[in-house]
């Protein structure tokens, strides 16, 4: 592991060689997109929308796209690399929040309606760029090539990841909100120390845009001018708390300009407008442009987790409304209006969906023998004398028990 | 090595923040720029520590040095003084504001192959990390299974004696101490300072790295190129003094458990105990987590007597902990209850009042003499 130059000889007056004053950026973007720095960084008017609830697709003039904000449509491979996992994910979540109902996973919070989203923010990426996700993108972590039921892990109770990091470039579902953007910050810091092209795309929730590591991540991330995409899936509420109540911001997209970073909106329950602004962000980034922030509008279909009862606080009315906007109807209808989905391919696709969720079923339903061991094995690297006498308490105990219970059986 | 450096431009940006005297810092500052001649020389603590960046920074291009007036100042305290002219603005930087920021970005860094060692600026200023450091500096290890290391330092210089104004005195070791997952030493010497700070680097698990600012100008005869050779060849070996005790003071009567801050109070202790005849011996505890029970619990079982020093309040701290530990250990072989010698279960206290807060000499020799002594 090297830095890639020799910075010895570099002296204190030397400015950090990405480190462009105003007008150096602001003449880079007018170059690039032939627009002013403030209309680079600020969303376009309107959210990125290619193709309608129905399902047609919008006509070009009425896309949100603006000079300098232009999105071409993914190619069909792309689209129906997506479609594909789009379907498995509804398949996931309803599969979760079954076994969460049968009492085999302790709890889930459920992506349902936002899956679009979930599938966007791992197909934009490529091998060796890493993805942030929170407790709600599981479907994000299984679409980047995690195994499903080591993702589930988490849930199901036997311990606080199931993957590893470091294999799949995918943190840890993380719970304490925002503070996984700092880690994909770092990781993309270390990452362009040593030369390297890595993106890093890190999700979080509406809500989570209040928390201060939000704000100290995109500045981080801005000033050291990082490959890094804040994704925010905007889904209208924080466990029952509205949108309103923590941002009074013209959208959450115009946070970006205070930082000095491009942001954009777009519509979260349209697969094809996701990934066209998903891989020209990842496209910009890897280019060197620095960090990027999209808001994704998207609705939170169901309660928060199982154990929350969103009749407290919202209206069925307004749930019904989003149900019209569904990210999987819209895109069967789009690709089947274009000739690219049959009833051939739909059949292929549910039944690789219907073998996911047996995975699932199968995997989760299994009784996995807990080891009590695991409680000292990897608190550190080595464990400490005192760990060391922990475990051998607990050990001691386990065998009073085990031959009580032999004993008992005589 | 770290160049020399002229003071005085820094001494009056040190001044500009208001956040120590200048006049002490400055001090440090040309300590720290001191001849390189090999062999014993007097140094203080804060050279010491800049050494061991400096040496970990030459050996090791993955090991980064950032955090707030790191770069071009040297750090308030001028730890990191240098650094940034040596190796570059790429491996030792400022960052913007942010204490969160810092530690977290660091967590990414150590996921992503850097070793980071990072400076919280004051001990209260690290509050803003707790959440990084309680949540994931602390956990990602055992959450990935192993799979995740931090090979991380976060330097905080903590505790008082300096005369600082209020969030630049705190002893925040026990939140730290009492956090599953981090390691936290606290160095008391000179050599300890270089000694312990290459351990910390060299640590595949994350530690807090608790700087007593006080002693950071400090001195004493240490000879750096034995250190250094002391460190490689616990890295040949696979050995060190990781995690041990040090027994800084024979005898036989009773036992001064202190760390970091003082360690130097209770020396004062043994030595003005000495003249009246009574023998005491000192440990260092070094390492807080882990803990060395063996050398702290035979020093007790050989005297039979105990008191712990320790400036930080002494409600549900590393003093208690220590407490209860001999005692679980030591039982029998005490001839008198543990006594504790700690700061006032009070906030810092302002300048003015800090020496009545402070463990003393005389405080410390009040609570020896309480130890039930027959005859
Ligand atoms: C630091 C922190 N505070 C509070 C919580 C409890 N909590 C979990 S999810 C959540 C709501 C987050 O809402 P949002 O960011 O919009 O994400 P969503 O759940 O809607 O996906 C809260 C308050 C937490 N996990 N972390
Ligand atoms: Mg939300």
């Amino acid at each position: 592991m090297t830095i890639s130059a020799d910075h010895k000889e570099q002296g204190l007056a030397d400015a950090r060689p990405d480190e462009m004053d105003e007008n150096e950026q602001a003449s880079e973007v007018r170059r690039k997109f032939g627009i002013s720095v403030e209309d680079y960084m600020l969303p376009a008017r309107h959210q990125i929308q290619m193709v309608d609830p129905s399902g047609a697709l919008n006509p070009q003039g009425e896309q949100g796209a603006e000079p300098g904000h232009e999105y071409p449509i993914p190619g069909d491979t792309e689209l129906m690399a997506a479609y594909e996992q789009l379907v498995v994910g509804r398949r996931v979540n309803d599969q979760n929040s079954a076994l969460v109902r049968q009492g085999r996973m302790a709890v889930y919070p459920s992506s349902h309606g936002q899956e679009a989203c979930q599938v966007a923010a791992a197909l934009c990426l490529r091998e060796g760029d890493w993805l942030f996700p929170t407790y709600r993108d599981a479907v994000a972590v299984m679409s980047r090539g995690v195994d499903p039921v080591e993702a589930m892990t988490i849930f199901r109770g036997d311990w606080h990841g199931g993957y590893d990091p470091a294999k799949h470039k995918v943190g840890i579902q993380c719970t304490p909100l925002t503070t996984q953007l700092l880690h994909a910050v770092g990781v993309a810091h270390a990452a362009k120390l040593r030369g390297e092209d890595t993106v890093v795309l890190a999700m979080c929730g509406d809500g989570a845009t209040s928390e201060g590591d939000f704000h100290e991540a995109l500045n981080f991330a801005a000033v050291f001018h990082l490959p890094v995409i804040f994704f925010v899936q905007n889904n209208k509420y924080a466990i029952s708390v509205p949108l309103s109540h923590q941002s009074v911001a013209p959208s959450l997209a115009h946070k970006a300009v205070g930082y000095g970073m491009a942001g954009e909106r777009v519509d979260g329950n349209d697969l094809v407008a996701l990934l066209a602004v998903l891989d020209r962000a990842v496209k910009l980034a890897r280019e060197g442009s620095g960090p990027l922030l999209v808001e994704a509008h998207t609705y939170r279909m169901q309660a928060h987790t199982n154990a929350d009862d969103a009749t407290r606080y919202r209206e069925d009315s307004e749930v019904a409304a989003w149900m019209a906007k569904d990210p999987i109807t819209r895109m069967t209808a789009y690709l089947g209006g274009r000739g690219l989905l049959d009833d051939e391919g739909s059949a292929r696709i549910a039944a690789k969906a219907e073998g996911v969720a047996t995975q699932l079923r199968e995997g989760l339903g299994e009784e996995v023998p807990v080891d009590p061991q695991n409680l000292f094995r990897y608190v550190f690297s080595k464990p400490t004398p005192q760990l060391k006498e922990q475990s051998a308490l607990l050990a001691d105990e386990l065998a009073r028990e085990a031959s009580s219970q032999k004993e008992a059986g005589k | 090595m770290s160049p020399a450096v002229s003071t005085s431009s820094e001494a009056t940006e040190t001044a500009a923040t208001g956040d120590v005297s200048s006049a002490t810092a400055s001090a440090a500052a040309s300590a720290a720029a001191v001849a390189e001649a090999s062999g014993p020389q007097t140094i203080t603590m804060a050279k010491a520590l800049n050494t061991a960046m400096a040496d970990a920074m030459e050996a090791d291009s993955s090991v980064l040095v950032f955090g707030e007036d790191v770069g071009r100042l040297g750090g308030v305290f001028r730890i990191t003084d240098g650094l940034m002219a040596t190796f570059g603005e790429q491996r030792c930087f400022d960052t913007p504001l942010a204490e969160s920021g810092i530690v977290g970005m660091a967590v990414g860094m150590a996921m992503n192959g850097m070793r980071p060692v990072i400076e919280m600026q004051f001990d209260a200023f690290a509050y803003p990390a707790f959440e990084q450091i309680v949540s994931h500096v602390a956990k990602m290890h055992n959450r990935t299974r192993g799979t995740v290391k931090l090979p991380m330092v976060i330097r905080v210089p903590y505790a008082g004696g300096i005369g600082g104004v209020e969030h630049h005195c705190d002893s925040s070791e026990s939140y730290y101490a009492h956090t599953a997952g981090l390691k936290v030493y606290t160095p008391a010497t000179v050599a300890d300072g270089y000694r312990m700070l290459r351990e910390a680097i060299d640590s595949d698990d994350p530690v807090m790295f608790m700087e007593p600012k006080k002693l950071y100008w400090s001195k004493d005869q240490v000879d750096l190129d034995a250190l250094r050779a002391e460190h490689a060849a616990h890295v040949s070996a696979g050995s060190s003094s990781e995690g041990r005790a040090a027994v800084a003071r024979q005898g036989t009567d009773a036992t001064l458990i202190a760390y970091g801050p003082s360690v130097p109070t209770a020396l004062a202790a043994a030595a003005a105990a000495a003249e009246e005849g009574r023998s005491l011996e000192v440990i260092d505890v070094r390492s807080i987590v882990p803990f060395d029970d063996e050398t702290v619990s035979a020093s007790v079982r050989k005297t039979g007597r105990a008191v712990v020093i320790a400036e930080a309040h002494g409600f549900a701290s590393v003093s208690s902990e220590i407490v209860a530990r001999v005692q679980e250990r030591c039982f029998h072989y005490l001839a008198a209850p543990i006594r504790r010698v700690t700061g006032f279960d009070v906030p810092y206290p302002a300048p003015k009042l800090e020496h009545y807060y402070l463990p003393s000499v005389d405080r410390i020799l009040d609570a020896v003499d309480d130890l039930q002594w027959e005859n």
